[in-house]
């Protein structure tokens, strides 16, 4: 990453280069913006007390209760009560802003922090999580960090890192009706495979991603880390800043304009020089699913399991090579997480489930109590209570499989969430990623089903 | 940490590619406390069967203890960021996991806790993994300063960031390393916050 800024820079070379506060050995010690924890922050929080250190910027970090939160009080546990108010006290000791059960503004960390405005175009932000990555939705550089950086974090409100290589991922074209953001991430990793990213800061680029909502761009950015990716990055434009404006802890009045004017700088320069490029057309995205225990091992829905797939995996999920993915049985289903629980991933599978029943149990966690409250006002969590589903309290639920919130060993979820990795959801668990209205649609037969048929029979109805 | 110059112990193979931090350790342990250990916890899944006895054909079962020096496949460590992967590694015995490629923050923890993550090419791996599949616990040794592994009889290079490597062998933290920076810390941020002072957040309500 040069520092001379009469070449053509990447966007994120131009974040990189405002936020580097000194270089030694070729690496350079970043200035951190913001900083997000949540109850797994408590080994930091333990290696602050070893050493008596406080938080240099404990308003520049933010805390929230998602990963043990419980989508029901009838699987809360002694541990998840344990780990909520560990992070409670934690926050409270050393001055930190944190949502916790019944505050408002709690969610899942990537979801409720852009709800209050905390993450803006241009800023630096981390969080003990790999999904820290959703926050480049909005032109941030966000990366997830383990629990020594989130010490360093918090005692200096920097980190030590090595330029990072970029890489464009441009997509042309426009995403057909009835696929999501959800489906062109997996298409994506289906390409270039869950290290094809490794090491890199991607940056999206192309007329599909400048026509995602916000909502899309952070499913997005979400999933770029199981491609290996350190960081996803949106360029901010006019889509950023509209939903921004007006958010609790965004900028307001002229400290808005300023913020704006210096926001419009955020693209990279003609003829940047990228790393790695990777260019795809949006019109050939179909729905995807997972049919195996890594995001790669993923298909059309019309499509079918490789010939020559792995056969470790194919044993665990008890799947055999070749099979149609259409039609595969599945014994339950979840709805929400970091990456498709917002409004408009409960609205899309509200859009398959109204009218219909569930065949097999479907839990749904909003992504926040923002998300529930205004799916209430709206209707959209009656939909799904009339189908048959449970409508949980948000929170991590049943993405990582800490909380209370399981499947049992065997059985098949078809599930909103990010990782299908063996045990994810519970020991033994296998689990099949898809979009939410794809989840709606094996939650509705019972098994793996093209959303977008069922769709149809409601326009012909 | 402790600081590293050489190792050696037993070396073993994991011939798996995507191995991620949940197979290393399931979500369920990770509310433990650093002090108290998250040895028996490594690869639990894949190790133990759901009474708790250890599974025959799991390839790390084949010694008494975890390796020193561990082999696998492609993109070791992916998923989530969770360091107490990079814990239990280390409590169950190993010492340098060798693979041809590491995940991002999965090889970032290592270094701060002391686990050397080893990338050597593809095909260098694939026949150690063959190689230890048919002899689990071949004696291993790794020569920091040399920056040289050896494997029962074949001696292999490989590359370390040169910080990285100074840090190691002589255990030190970033941390206190930093702090000693804090006056350029402070200087960046006057200047940084004096030019956009919006980027604090706002005080809601």
């Amino acid at each position: 990453m040069s520092p001379h800024h009469t070449a053509p820079r990447t966007a994120i070379a131009k974040i990189w280069d405002r936020h580097r506060v000194l270089t030694q050995d070729g690496t350079d010690l970043l200035y951190i913006d913001r900083h997000y924890l949540h109850e797994g922050s408590h080994h930091a929080f333990a290696r602050l007390r070893e050493t008596g250190r406080e938080l240099r910027h404990p308003e520049l970090t933010f805390g929230v209760a998602d990963h043990y939160a419980p989508s029901s009080p009838l699987r809360a546990t002694e541990t998840t009560a344990t780990m909520i108010d560990r992070l409670k006290r934690n926050a409270s000791d050393f001055g930190i802003d944190s949502f916790g059960i019944g505050d408002p503004r709690r969610g899942i960390v990537h979801v409720a922090m852009p709800e209050q405005g905390l993450t803006l175009p241009g800023v630096t932000v981390v969080c003990g999580d790999s999904h820290t990555a959703t926050h480049g939705a909005f032109g941030a550089f966000a990366f997830g960090i383990g629990a020594s950086e989130v010490a360093h974090v918090m005692a200096t409100q920097t980190l030590w890192q090595k330029p990072v290589p970029v890489m464009r991922i441009r997509v042309t074209g426009r995403l057909p009706a009835g696929t999501t953001a959800k489906d062109l991430a997996l298409a994506i990793i289906w390409k270039i495979g869950t290290g094809g990213a490794t090491g890199h800061a991607v940056e999206y680029d192309g007329a599909a991603i400048a026509a995602l909502s916000m909502e899309e761009r952070m499913t997005l950015c979400n999933m770029t880390i199981e491609m290996g990716a350190r960081s996803g990055f949106v360029p901010p434009d006019e889509t950023t800043f509209d939903w921004l404006k007006g958010r609790p802890m965004a900028p307001a009045g002229d400290d808005w304009e300023a913020a704006v004017a210096e926001w419009r700088g955020l693209t990279a320069d003609p003829g940047a020089v990228y790393d790695r490029e990777v260019e795809l057309d949006a019109a050939e995205v179909a729905p995807m699913v997972t049919w195996g225990t890594s995001p790669e091992q993923v298909a059309p829905v019309d499509g079918a399991i490789p010939a020559d797939a792995n056969g470790d995996s194919l044993g665990y999920m008890g799947l055999e090579a070749g099979a149609p993915i259409t039609g595969i049985t599945v014994d339950r289903a979840f709805i929400g997480s970091c990456t498709n629980g917002r409004l408009s991933d409960l609205k899309a599978a509200a859009a398959v489930l109204a009218g219909r029943s569930l065949a097999v149990p479907l839990l749904v966690s909003p992504g926040s109590d923002d998300v529930a409250r205004q799916a209430e006002e709206l209707g959209i969590a009656d939909i799904f209570r009339a189908a048959g589903a449970e409508w949980g309290a948000s929170g991590c639920s049943l993405c990582v499989g800490m909380n209370g919130d399981l499947v049992a060993s065997g059985e098949r979820c078809a599930s909103t969430s990010n990782r299908n990795f063996r045990g994810r959801q519970g020991p033994g668990a296998r689990t099949h990623l898809m979009s939410p209205q794809m989840v709606a649609a094996a939650a509705v037969t019972g098994r793996i089903s093209d959303a977008r048929a069922l769709l149809a029979e409601e326009t012909k109805a | 940490m402790k600081p590293i110059k050489t190792l050696s112990g037993p070396a073993a193979a994991l011939p798996r590619a995507n191995v991620d931090t949940d197979q290393i350790i399931p979500a369920r342990f990770m509310s433990r406390s650093r002090t108290d250990g998250y040895g028996d916890q490594c690869f639990h899944d894949m190790r133990f069967d759901q009474d708790g006895a250890a599974k025959a054909d799991f390839p790390l079962n084949a010694l008494p203890e975890g390796p020193t020096v561990l082999v696998a496949d492609d993109n070791f460590g992916c998923g989530s960021s969770r360091e107490a992967a990079v814990y239990a590694l280390l409590d169950y015995g190993v010492s340098a996991v060798i693979a041809p490629s590491f995940a991002d923050i999965f090889r970032s923890n290592s270094g701060k806790n002391g686990l050397l993550t080893i990338a050597l090419p593809p095909a260098t791996v694939q026949a150690l993994l063959a190689k230890l599949a048919e002899a689990p616990g071949t004696p291993a040794q790794v020569d920091l300063p040399a920056q040289r592994v050896t494997i029962g009889n074949e001696v292999f290079a490989f590359e370390i960031d040169p910080r990285l490597k100074h840090r190691l062998e002589n255990g030190l933290d970033d941390l206190s390393a930093t702090l000693q920076d804090a006056d350029r810390i402070a200087a960046f941020e006057a200047s940084y916050f004096g030019a956009r002072p919006w980027i604090r957040p706002r005080k809601a309500g």
